[in-house]
C-alpha cells in the first residue's frame, strides 16, 4: 500500500498525461468499495476499566442492541478477558464485530499485574495474525481480523483525577492500540467539576507521556471535526438502554428524582460525539493505524527478536527467503550440533566406566594373585615340613634298625654265654 | 430495525469463531463506513501494471491510446514495434493520469521483439522473468523487518495480441499462454479486427476458445456475483471472448459525430462502436468494472501461488517433497519450531536407549566380574581347605611318627634297663662264681 500523501506518486519517475476523453478509471474506488462491502468489514473494541463501571451498558447503548454480558463479581483473583463476536447489519454494510472486556479490572488488593492479561491478549492477536502472514500457505483476505482497533479506557468520575492504575495500564497500552479515554457514569459529575476533571486528566496524560489516539485531521472532509473533538477528549459518557417519553418521543435516558439525564442530549454528556468520532467518522482510521503502526510496531520487535534481519553485516540486504534459510541452515547446525554434543557427552561416560570397571577387574585379580602367591607359601612351608617329618622318620628308622641289628648281636652273644654256664655247672 | 432476535450462526468459514447475529434497532452510523474507505482510498491514490504482448504491428501501441484516451506512445515514446531489438526485452513506463479527483498511476509493460525473429524459441522466457521478477521484490518488500512503502509493480493484467490469421492460435500463441496463464491474468485480444468480417470473426473466436480448453490454458475469468445486472453483462462478455478490438489515434467525423475510427474507402470503422468490434467491452471491463479485481486476483491468486512456492523451496531442500506435502499450511518459523521440538524428543528417546544400553552392558560387565570373583574366592577356599587337610595330615603323620619314636625309646630304655640289669646280675653271679 502506497503512502498516505496528496500527490503519493512524486518519488516515481512518470509523466503526467492529459486525457483526451472520459476514461472511466473514476470508478476505481467504487470498485474497492464494492469489493469491502461485499467481503464485510471487522471490528474490534477492547473495553478496559473496574467492574461495575458501565462497560456493557455503552456497548448497548452505542450499538442499539443487547449483547449478552453477565454481571462479574468483584471476586476475581486475577484480571480476564472476554471476548464476544456479533455480526450486525446495517444497510448493506456488514460488520464483525467483537467486544472485548476486562473482568476484574480493578478489583485485586494487589494491582500491579492487573495490566499484563490485558497486553497479552492485545498481542496474541497480533501473534495471530502475524503467524498467518509468515505461513507458506496463506490465506490473509479470508481471514477473521482479531485485532484490536480500539481501547475505550473507562476512567471512574471519582476522585479528582487519574488513578496511578488508570496510569499504569495507558502506559503500558499507549504502544500497543488506540486508546480513547473516557469519563464513565458522567451523570454523576457536574458540569464545573467535568470541566475541571477534563483538564485534569489531559494534562496528567500529557505530563506522564501517554499516547491516546488523535482523531486524524489531514483529510479536509473531516478535518474540522475532528479537530474540534480533540479539544473535548476525553468524553464523558452515559449508558442506558432505558427510554423515557420526552414530547412525542422516546428517549435513551437515565431518569432521577431531580430529572432525567438524556444519554444522546450534547448538554448533557459526549455520548453523541463518542459515537460519531467512533463509528461515523473514524472507524476506518482507526482500523488502519491498528494495522500500519501498532502491528507494524509488533511485527517489527517480534522479528527483530527471532533474529530476522533487513541488511547483513556488509549492508547487503537479505530477501526473505535467503533470511530463511540462512535460519534454517543455522537450525539444522544448532540440531547437528546438540545430536554430536549428546554423543560425545555418552562416548566419555562410556570411557570413563569402562576405566573403572577396569580398575576394578585389575584390582580383584591381584588380590587372587596375592592369594595364590600365599598359597605358594603355605605350600611350600608344608613341603618343608613334609621334607623334615620324612628326615626324622627316616633317621629313626635308622636308628631303630640299628638298634636292633645290635640288639640282635648281643642276644645271640648273651644266649652262648649262658649254655657255657651251664655246661659248667653240670660238670 | 426489527426488535431483537437472537440467530446464532455455527459455522463460520474463518477459523471457527462463533459469531452471534444481532438486530440493531436504531442507527448506529457504521454504515458510513464504506464512504471512509472511498476517501482514504482516493486519498492514497490507484496504480495499475498493464503488459501488452503480441508481435510487431498488431496494433498494441494504437490500442492503448485509445483505451486511455492519451497519447502514452507517440512519437517521443515510440511503441514497442518501433523499438528494433536484437533480442526480447521487457520495458515499462509510467504515467500518472487523473479523472474525477482519483489519481492512477498506470505502468504500461512492452515486449519488444517479442515474436519477430526467426527462432522464437523462449521468447517468453524474459517476460517470465521480468514477472517473477516484480513478484520477487514485492515478497521481499513485504517480508522486511522494517516495512514502509511497498509499490506494487506486480504485473496485474496482460493484454495478449493474437493476430488476425481467421484460422486458429500460432504454436507461440499457445506456447506463451501456457507458460504464463499460472503468473498473471491473460486476456487474449484478436487484434486488427477490422480485416474480417463478422462471420469470420465468429468462427476465428470459436477456433481460438476451443484451442484454449483444449491445451488446458486459464485465462482471466470473471467473477461470478449474486448482483443479476452484473451477471447478464458477465455472461454477455463471456461469450464473445476473445475480445476482437481495432484502436485508433485518428478522430473522424461520421454522421456529424467526432468518433475515433479508421478511414476506408468503403467506410469508417469506428472503434467504440460495438456493432464493429468488442472495444467498448475491453475498456468498460478492464477499466471501469473489473481492475480492481484483476488487482486482487493477482494478489491473492498468483503472486501467492509465487511465495509458496519460492518458500516451500526453503523448507524442504533436499527433502523428499512428498513427505512434507501437509505442511505448507505453517511458517517456515513454525516449521522450525516443530522440527525441533521433534528433535528434542528424539533425542530425548535416543539418550534413554543409549542409557538403557549402558546400563545394560554395565550390569553384565559388573556381573561378570562378581561371578569370577566368586570363583576365584571358591577356588582360593578349596586350595586353603586342600592345604588344611594337608597340614592335619602331616601332623597325624608327626604325632603317629612321634608317638611311635616315643614308644620304641620307651621300649628300649627298658631294654637298656634290662640289659644293665642284666648284665649287673652277670657280673654278679660272675663275681659271686668268682668267689
Amino acid at each position: 500500500m502506497a503512502a498516505n500523501e496528496v500527490d503519493v506518486f512524486a518519488h516515481e519517475e512518470k509523466r503526467n498525461l492529459e486525457l483526451g476523453g472520459h476514461v472511466g478509471f473514476d470508478s476505481l474506488p467504487d470498485q474497492l468499495v464494492s469489493k469491502s462491502v461485499a467481503q464485510g468489514f471487522c471490528f474490534n473494541i477492547l473495553c478496559v476499566g473496574e467492574t461495575g463501571i458501565g462497560k456493557s451498558t455503552l456497548m448497548n447503548t452505542l450499538f442499539n442492541t443487547t449483547f449478552e454480558n453477565e454481571e462479574a463479581s468483584h471476586y476475581q483473583s486475577e484480571v480476564q478477558l472476554r471476548p464476544q463476536t456479533y455480526d450486525l447489519q446495517e444497510s448493506n454494510v456488514n460488520l464483525k464485530l467483537t467486544t472485548v472486556h476486562t473482568v476484574g479490572f480493578g478489583d485485586q488488593i494487589n494491582k500491579e499485574e492487573s495490566y499484563k492479561p490485558i497486553l497479552e491478549y492485545i498481542d496474541a492477536q497480533f501473534e495471530r495474525f502475524l503467524e498467518e502472514e509468515l505461513k507458506i500457505k496463506r490465506s490473509l483476505f479470508n481471514c477473521h481480523d482479531t485485532r484490536i482497533h480500539i481501547c475505550l479506557y473507562f476512567i471512574a468520575p471519582t476522585g479528582h483525577s487519574l488513578k496511578s492504575l488508570d496510569l499504569v495500564t495507558m502506559k503500558k497500552l499507549d504502544s500497543k492500540v488506540n486508546i480513547i479515554p473516557i469519563i464513565a457514569k458522567a451523570d454523576t459529575v457536574s458540569k464545573s467539576e467535568l470541566d475541571k476533571l477534563k483538564i485534569k486528566i489531559m494534562s496528567e496524560l500529557v505530563s506522564n507521556g501517554v499516547q491516546i489516539y488523535q482523531f486524524p485531521t489531514e483529510d479536509e472532509a473531516v478535518a474540522e471535526i475532528n479537530t474540534s473533538m480533540n479539544t473535548h477528549l476525553p468524553f464523558a459518557v452515559i449508558g442506558s438502554v432505558e427510554e423515557i417519553k420526552m414530547g412525542n418521543k422516546m428517549v435513551k435516558a437515565r431518569l432521577y428524582p431531580w430529572g432525567s439525564v438524556q444519554v444522546e442530549n450534547e448538554n448533557h454528556c459526549d455520548f453523541v460525539k463518542l459515537r460519531e468520532m467512533l463509528l461515523r467518522v473514524n472507524m476506518e482510521d482507526l482500523r488502519e493505524q491498528t494495522h500500519t503502526r501498532h502491528y507494524e510496531l509488533y511485527r517489527r520487535c517480534k522479528l527483530e527478536e527471532m533474529g530476522f534481519k533487513d541488511t547483513g553485516p556488509d549492508s547487503h540486504s537479505f530477501s526473505l527467503q535467503e533470511t530463511y534459510e540462512a535460519k534454517r541452515k543455522e537450525f539444522l547446525v544448532d540440531l547437528q550440533r546438540k545430536e554430536d554434543e549428546m554423543r560425545q557427552m555418552f562416548v566419555n561416560k562410556v570411557k570413563e566406566t569402562e576405566a573403572e570397571l577396569k580398575e576394578k577387574e585389575k584390582e580383584l585379580h591381584e588380590r587372587f594373585e596375592q592369594l595364590k602367591r600365599m598359597h605358594q607359601e603355605e605350600k611350600k612351608n608344608l613341603e618343608e615340613k613334609r621334607r623334615e617329618l620324612e628326615e626324622e622318620m627316616n633317621a629313626f628308622n635308622r636308628r631303630r634298625v640299628a638298634a636292633e641289628t645290635l640288639m640282635g648281636q648281643a642276644l645271640q652273644g648273651c644266649s652262648q654265654q649262658p649254655f657255657k654256664k651251664d655246661k659248667d655247672k653240670k660238670k | 430495525m426489527s426488535s431483537g432476535e437472537v440467530l446464532v450462526s455455527k459455522a463460520d468459514g474463518n477459523g471457527g469463531i462463533m459469531a452471534l447475529q444481532k438486530n440493531l434497532e436504531g442507527y448506529v452510523g457504521f454504515a458510513n463506513l464504506p464512504n471512509q474507505v472511498y476517501r482514504k482510498s482516493v486519498k492514497r491514490g490507484f496504480e495499475f501494471t498493464l503488459m501488452v504482448v503480441g508481435e510487431s504491428g498488431l496494433g498494441k501501441s494504437t490500442l492503448i491510446n485509445s483505451l486511455f484516451l492519451t497519447d502514452l506512445y507517440s512519437p517521443e515514446y515510440p511503441g514497442p514495434s518501433h523499438r528494433i531489438k536484437k533480442t526480447v526485452q521487457v520495458e515499462q513506463s509510467k504515467v500518472l493520469v487523473k479523472e474525477g479527483g482519483v489519481h492512477l498511476l498506470l505502468t504500461i509493460v512492452d515486449t519488444p521483439g517479442f515474436g519477430d525473429a526467426v527462432d522464437n524459441s523462449n521468447c517468453w522466457q524474459p517476460v517470465i522473468d521480468y514477472i517473477d521478477s516484480k513478484f520477487e521484490d514485492y515478497l521481499n518488500a513485504e517480508s522486511r523487518v522494517n516495512r514502509r512503502l511497498m509499490p506494487d509493480s506486480r504485473v496485474q493484467c496482460c493484454l495478449y495480441f493474437i493476430a488476425p490469421s481467421g484460422h486458429g492460435l500460432k504454436p507461440l500463441d499457445i506456447e506463451f499462454m501456457k507458460r504464463l496463464h499460472e503468473k498473471v491474468n491473460i486476456i487474449p485480444l484478436i487484434a486488427k479486427a477490422d480485416t474480417m468480417t463478422p462471420e469470420e470473426c465468429q468462427q476465428f473466436k470459436k477456433q481460438i476458445m476451443k484451442e484454449i480448453q483444449e491445451h488446458k490454458i486459464k485465462i482471466y475469468e470473471f467473477p461470478e456475483t449474486d448482483d443479476e445486472e452484473e451477471m447478464k453483462m458477465v455472461r454477455k462478455i463471456k461469450d464473445r471472448l476473445p475480445l476482437a478490438v481495432v484502436g485508433s489515434n485518428t478522430i473522424i467525423e461520421v454522421n456529424g459525430k467526432r468518433v475515433r475510427g479508421r478511414q476506408y474507402p468503403w467506410g469508417v470503422a469506428e472503434v467504440e462502436n460495438g456493432e464493429h468490434c468488442d472495444f467498448t467491452i475491453l475498456r468498460n471491463m478492464l477499466i471501469r468494472t473489473h481492475m480492481q479485481d484483476l488487482k486482487d486476483v493477482t494478489n491473492n491468486v498468483h503472486y501467492e501461488n509465487y511465495r509458496s512456492r519460492k518458500l516451500a523451496a526453503v523448507n524442504y531442500n533436499g527433502v523428499d517433497n512428498n513427505k512434507n506435502k501437509g505442511q505448507l499450511t505453517k511458517s517456515p518459523l513454525a516449521q522450525m519450531d516443530e522440527e525441533r521440538r521433534d528433535h528434542v524428543s528424539k533425542m530425548k528417546k535416543m539418550e534413554q536407549e543409549m542409557e538403557q544400553v549402558f546400563e545394560m552392558k554395565v550390569k553384565e560387565k559388573l556381573q561378570k566380574l562378581r561371578d569370577s570373583e566368586v570363583e576365584l574366592q571358591r577356588r582360593h577356599e578349596q586350595m586353603k581347605k586342600n592345604l588344611e587337610a594337608q597340614h592335619r595330615e602331616l601332623e597325624e603323620k608327626r604325632r603317629h611318627h612321634e608317638e611311635e619314636k616315643a614308644n620304641w625309646e620307651a621300649q628300649q630304655r627298658i631294654l637298656e634297663q634290662q640289659k644293665l640289669d642284666a648284665s649287673r646280675t652277670l657280673e654278679k653271679n660272675k663275681k659271686k662264681k668268682i668267689f
